[in-house]
């Protein structure tokens, strides 16, 4: 079984402190959902009110179609994986996974057996035996979710469960998540503030800002049509310019900047925040998207090389704009192809109308 | 070892170290290690007058633990029933106080622990601490006049009309458990406070989100976590119940006496400080005996306890 959830204009409140606003989202049934956000922006705020723990000061959360009002976490369809996995440490890694049949009153036999199904399942097979503090930290944090899915919840809400791993084990750790959602069928909730987790395995994304979800699309979405500074400045690198809309039709706004003119894709977001003329803009490029300048390029730059750096992969190139303008980073493919340029080359480069993204000023995300 | 001396001398100087350490061995030589070995060799010589001790009558002898068995030292056929049910009762009944303890300080410790919040869990703290700078015996005096025969108790009970007769609560040692509970209770609240607050709420809420009702997760998460605090307490005042002298003086009905009365006796009144010292000994042991015995039973290691 599976379910979709729906936050329906749902605020939270601590005192004075608004720690969510607004929040409306629809959750498909069988979807893996991230909200996406800076540290303390109310992430697991929301999915508190999700599980149960937290009332929502106004607003409903309705799962499969149900208002969850005056239900409490024991009694909704969810698990929730928390932040710090809270495995039972006093218990042994199969008993940690059965707690939920136990709490069902199912035999000890029973428990046992369907402990070792999921065991196969996270693949540690026989290891049901071994004491929590044994595990290491990618197997403790299978268990935990073994353990949650043991309790065959409609919906699994997971905070941050990767953000203890190293790299390589995370990166890991995506895959295996994404492939045990599809293998298990259910709704994921998924919150992180790592952007490369969000896009990776993600259906769809939330990104938030101080309590304020900025924009709800799928990952592609999200990293090229970015609807607020915010979420272009957050999601991915982007070099940002500061200037004012010149001229503005349906495909193309021109944006006046100290740095030249530039001809940029207006990203128009839903009855708000309308891009207009003679307002205040920005225009967003990303580093991939920056090249030598061609003769057709639409939009020109040039500056002085500060730094280059290998990448392995990738060169990356920051580059310092006259008259204390801002830094731009570009990176190209390692192809072999690359010219090599030296520290305090004069450069040119361009970028074209379609690549780059034009968005009423607002504010971006902090380094 | 050697390293941590010459440490310990280069952190506090020559001069303060070696006073520390001569002031640390004098403390245990003489305040505690040699009285009780003095006890001991009470215990197993001969009951002779102060002015004899040491001397030629002054032999060693087990005539006192005999005593304690038979109620002779000569013959062995009738036990001495009446220490040795006195002895048994004074431990069950320190078993009891223990457990009343346990029962009344858990949730108040689990509640302080987790649920009462900043200025409200100190404020509950300081009222549990400030009745404490009351003596022992006035704490047990106090007691009496609460639940003495015309004590405020009684007379508010007889006022509401629970009771038309008053209810001689120190004759069936209500008083007196009541009393000892109430001395004890910080000795139990503390430990069993320690651990449950070092209890990550993540794992409470993890057990309420798979739908654990609230006694499984006090079975299964909570009292689990706080075995090595409850264990401790429990230990604290288990032995300081068996070992109370003033509230079972004051506050024990006629027919219950506790074994330190007895123990009492015979170091004041009857002089007999080789048969005292044996019943203390006596007493002791059997304390620490039972006490490691629970321990075997709860599956709890000593170090845990020392946390
Ligand atoms: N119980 C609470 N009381 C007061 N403020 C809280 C409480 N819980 C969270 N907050 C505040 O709400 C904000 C969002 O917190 P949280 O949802 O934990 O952020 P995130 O999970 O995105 O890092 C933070 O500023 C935090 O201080
Ligand atoms: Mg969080």
């Amino acid at each position: 079984m599976s379910a979709d959830v729906t936050l329906d204009d749902v605020w939270i409140r601590f005192g004075d402190f608004v720690a969510a606003r607004e929040a409306n989202i629809h959750i498909e049934d069988g979807e893996f959902f991230s909200f996406l956000g800076p540290s303390g922006c109310g992430k697991t705020t929301l999915l508190r009110a999700i599980s149960g723990f937290l009332t929502p000061s106004q607003g409903r959360v309705l799962i499969g179609g149900k208002d969850m009002a005056g239900i409490g976490p024991n009694r909704r369809p969810t698990a929730l994986i928390f932040q710090n996995l809270a495995l039972f440490p006093l218990m042994s890694v199969w008993e940690n996974i059965a707690f939920a049949l136990e709490v069902k009153g199912m035999s000890k036999l029973e428990r046992r057996k369907r402990a070792d199904e999921l065991l196969d399942l996270i693949a540690l097979p026989g290891q049901g035996d071994k004491r929590v503090s044994e595990l290491s930290g990618g197997q403790k944090q299978r268990v935990a979710i073994a353990r949650a899915l043991a309790a065959e919840p409609d919906v699994l809400l997971l905070d941050e469960p990767l953000s203890a791993l190293d790299l390589k084990l995370r990166q890991h750790m995506r895959t295996e998540l994404r492939a045990i959602q599809q293998r298990v069928g259910i709704t994921f909730v998924y919150i992180t503030h790592d952007q490369g987790e969000a896009l990776t395995m993600s259906d769809n994304v939330a990104v938030m800002r101080e309590g304020l979800i900025e924009q709800v699309a799928d990952g592609s979405t999200i990293y090229d049509s970015p609807e607020t500074a915010f979420v272009a400045s957050f999601v991915g690198e982007n070099n940002v310019f500061q200037g004012k809309v010149n001229r503005l039709d349906q495909s193309a706004a021109v944006v006046e900047t100290p740095y030249g003119e530039f001809c940029a894709r207006p990203i128009q977001r839903n009855n708000q925040d309308q891009l207009r003329v003679g307002d205040d803009a920005m225009v967003f490029v990303r580093p991939e998207a920056i090249e030598n300048a061609q003769s057709d390029s639409a939009n020109r730059i040039s500056g002085e090389v500060l730094q280059t750096e290998f990448e392995g992969n990738l060169w990356q190139l920051h580059v310092q704009l006259p008259n204390g303008g801002p830094r731009i980073t570009r990176s190209s493919i390692n192809d072999g192809r690359a010219t090599k340029h030296q520290v305090g080359d004069r450069i040119e480069l361009g970028f074209s109308e379609t690549s780059a993204i034009a968005l009423p000023t607002g504010q971006l995300a902090a380094e | 070892m050697l390293n941590y001396w010459a440490n310990y001398f280069t952190r506090n100087g020559i001069g303060v170290g070696m006073f520390l350490l001569a002031a640390v061995l004098l403390w245990m030589v003489f305040m505690i290690i040699l009285p009780q070995l003095y006890m001991v060799d009470f215990s197993l010589r001969a009951n002779v007058p102060p002015p004899k001790w040491g001397g030629e009558e002054h032999v060693y002898t087990l005539e006192h633990y005999k005593y304690l068995l038979y109620g002779s030292s000569k013959s062995a056929e009738q036990f001495n029933t009446i220490d040795l049910s006195v002895f048994g009762r004074t431990i069950l009944a320190a078993v009891f106080v223990t457990i009343i303890d346990l029962c009344l300080c858990y949730p108040v410790a689990y509640y302080l622990a987790h649920v009462a919040r900043g200025g409200w869990a100190r404020l509950m703290i300081m009222s549990l601490i400030i009745p404490f700078w009351i003596n022992e015996i006035l704490r047990a005096f106090s007691f009496k006049v609460l639940f003495g025969t015309s004590g405020l108790i009684n007379n508010a009970l007889m006022a509401v009309g629970l009771i038309d007769q008053p209810y001689d609560f120190v004759r069936e040692n209500v008083a007196l458990y009541s009393g000892l509970s109430y001395a004890y209770i910080l000795l139990m609240i503390f430990p069993i406070y320690n651990a449950i607050e070092s209890l990550d709420k993540n794992q409470i809420e993890a057990a309420r989100d798979m739908g654990s009702p609230w006694w499984r997760i006090h079975w299964r998460i909570v009292l689990p976590h706080a075995k090595p605090g409850i264990c401790s307490g429990s230990t604290m005042v288990f032995m300081l119940s068996a070992g109370a002298l003033a509230a079972p003086q004051v506050l024990g009905g006629p027919s219950s006496l506790w074994f330190t009365q007895i123990i009492y006796k015979a170091f004041n009144n009857s002089a007999n400080w080789a048969r005292g010292s044996a019943y203390a000994l006596v007493l002791l042991l059997a304390c620490i005996i039972f006490v490691l015995l629970m321990m075997r039973i709860f599956k709890v290691k000593l170090g845990e306890i020392a946390r």
